[in-house]
């Protein structure tokens, strides 16, 4: 196990520096910054001034090292637009994305896990094809379109919720839900698709030969199986999650990371998208490796390969 | 000779009108290795699976008597045969290497069943586990309690298998074809295993396989099943003195017996395929790739009683002294 995890996390740490790197080099590509920086007006000389002033006429590789040293201290620079520090401003919108974050996958797997070992045991039923109708509904409807309807029923004519702002813990219900119901189908579908193996394999029938009971044959010796596919798109949408919303932080009006990302996106400040695109691949990383360690938790095999 | 198992006019049909076992009727008694022999697809599996009721929830399964240890197992709920599954009669399979669960170590998969049934405590559990890996043949049994499957060869798999069939000391042990997946000679350790186990444990073997030569090495009874039917079902001593049935006679010329079988010769062979009879069939399963076929094969078939516990499903007159008994 000692020796699955250290070649993971080398592994992840040299997926890290690629993505640093292409964050990097991206944005120079992107046009000369010194002159989107100066702003339309400047004369040449005030470009080369700007230029001097930060640093942007050195080599890259030492330019990068700098930015490398200091993202590392959680340095990402001086926003361009807000007139804040980029490391205040993220951590200011952070806990917002991180609660929605929170309550859309729980909720979801809350959903997913139950409804699809359900319709996994009771494959080719009703009760199945309910199941599966749900998923399929729920992976044709869009985001911002449910989450106008919530809140128009929830809201506006029921009054039961409030439909925007992230004041108390009720404004994260309907985003919360919203969010929840994008990761539904995949983990459902995935959900059913491992119990219908598991539960068709010979270490089941094993299992049921031994007079287990059906709980038993089902929570643990079929999920543990089924779970691993689950783990691993659980933690990619934990990611996404966690990239914020776009759609849905701009829908309810919250705060967070997404909404963030689009502002600085639409208004060209590069230090933000920079340290987002950062963050956002490190936290896909890290996830992924969390994923894989889980994994090898529950499958002995993962370790040894 | 107390019977522990006893099956008598099992029947077997799924939804899609195949009837998979037609009135097989076999007792095992204590102590004794009872061989189901057929080809592939003639309903040794769902006979056992039968017994164990562990057959697809659709399967419909009849019978006039089944009987485990003198106990009446027929209208058992699943609940309550779920208490007998594992406890008094366990069941190994012919996939060593999918029957075990690879997320779970070995001890973790054998204690289970034991606490399951026992209501012991964890270290009686690994203690008992410990002892069974011991008594099947295996090295250092503290170390495999703690490895996952995928560390067992195949061989070891199986040993495992059967030790934890045995955790409970059931009185009936199900064997569907435990050596057909294995290499030769782990096959024989598997077979001599086996054989020590029924005659010392005294338990009631009931050994599925295709393989002839298993039958003469371990069994005491045969029971020859062609198309869901037990066509003929004698002693192992004079199934192989006096094979009756056609089929078992094709049977036993396919198996090269040195010095024998003339180099060179051919081997014998059954022409055709085993038919899937379908609910209502009536005649002898048989008489499509009979050589022997007569006009009244498509008729009720009697069953023969030749003395001595051997009988036969057949048409054919038999010249040892029989007791008709209609089918």
């Amino acid at each position: 196990m000692l020796a699955y995890v250290i070649r993971r996390l080398v592994l992840a740490v040299s997926v890290a520096i690629t993505v640093m790197a292409l964050a990097f080099i991206l944005t120079r590509l992107s046009g000369d910054l010194a002159l989107s920086i100066a702003g339309p007006s400047a004369s040449a000389q005030d470009v080369e001034l700007v230029r001097k002033a930060y640093g942007l006429d050195q080599p890259l590789l030492v330019q990068f090292f700098k930015w490398l040293r200091n993202a590392a201290v959680g340095d990402f620079g001086e926003s361009y637009f807000f007139k804040d520090k980029v490391a205040s401003l993220i951590r200011g919108r952070m806990p917002v994305t991180l609660t929605l974050a929170m309550v859309g996958l729980g909720l979801a797997l809350t959903i997913a896990l139950p409804l699809g070992i359900l319709a996994a045991v009771r494959e080719g039923t009703w009760v199945d094809r309910c199941v599966t109708g749900i998923a399929i509904v729920g992976q044709a409807i869009p985001s911002f379109w449910f989450g106008l309807i919530l809140m128009i029923v929830l809201g506006l004519m029921l009054g039961w919720l409030p439909i925007s702002g992230t004041g108390t813990w009720q404004h994260y219900v309907m985003p919360g839900t919203v969010l929840a119901f994008t990761a539904v189908p995949a983990l459902l579908r995935l959900t059913r698709s491992g119990m219908i193996e598991a539960m068709s394999s010979d270490y089941i029938r094993t299992a049921r030969a031994k007079g287990l009971s059906r709980t038993a044959i089902i929570l643990k010796h079929a999920l543990r199986n089924a779970a691993i596919p689950v783990v691993s798109i659980a933690a990619v949408q934990l990611g996404f999650m966690l990239g914020g919303s776009i759609v849905i932080e701009t829908v309810f009006a919250l705060h967070g990371i997404g909404f963030l990302a689009w502002e600085s996106i639409g208004k060209n400040d590069f230090p933000v998208v920079q340290a987002i695109v950062l963050i956002l691949s490190l936290t896909y990383i890290v996830l992924t490796l969390l994923a894989d360690l889980l994994n090898a938790v529950l499958d002995p095999r993962l370790r040894a390969t | 000779m107390t019977a522990v198992l006893e099956i008598e006019n099992l029947s077997v049909t799924f939804p899609n009108g195949t009837a998979a076992v037609r009135g097989v009727s076999l007792t095992v008694a204590k102590g004794e290795m009872h061989c189901l022999v057929g080809e592939s697809g003639c309903g040794k599996s769902v006979t056992a699976l039968a017994v164990m009721n562990l057959l697809a929830r659709n399967a419909d399964r009849r019978a006039n008597r089944l009987r485990l240890a003198g106990r009446d197992i027929t209208g058992l709920s699943e609940r309550e045969i779920g208490k007998l599954r594992g406890a008094s009669m366990a069941m190994i399979f012919q996939e060593p290497m999918t029957s075990l669960n690879p997320a779970y170590t070995i001890g973790s998969q054998m204690t289970e069943v034991y606490r399951r049934h026992k209501a012991a405590g964890r270290r009686e559990a690994v203690d008992r586990a410990a002892t069974l890996l011991d008594r099947v043949g295996i090295t250092a049994p503290g170390l495999r309690l703690g490895q996952f499957p995928h560390q067992l060869s195949g061989g070891l798999r199986q040993r495992v298998m059967i030790a934890m069939a045995l955790m409970c000391g059931p009185d009936l042990l199900i064997a569907d074809e435990p050596t057909t997946a294995l290499d030769v000679t782990v096959q024989a350790q598997i077979l001599r295993l086996l054989a020590s186990l029924q005659k010392d444990l005294g338990l009631a073997t009931l050994l599925i396989t295709h393989d002839l030569g298993i039958v003469a090495r371990v069994a005491q009874k045969v029971s020859v099943m062609y198309a869901g039917e037990v066509v003929e079902q004698a002693s192992v001593a004079e199934l192989f003195a006096r094979p009756r049935h056609p089929y078992t006679r094709g049977l036993l010329e396919c198996v090269p017996v040195p010095g024998k079988v003339a180099r060179g010769s051919a081997l014998g062979s059954i022409p055709g395929m085993v038919p899937t009879i379908s609910a209502g069939f009536q005649g002898c399963g048989f008489a499509g790739r009979c050589a022997q076929r007569r006009p009244d094969c498509g008729g009720a078939i009697p069953d023969q009683l030749l003395g001595a516990g051997h009988r036969v499903r057949c048409v054919l007159p038999q010249d040892a002294p029989s007791g008709n008994i209609a089918a």
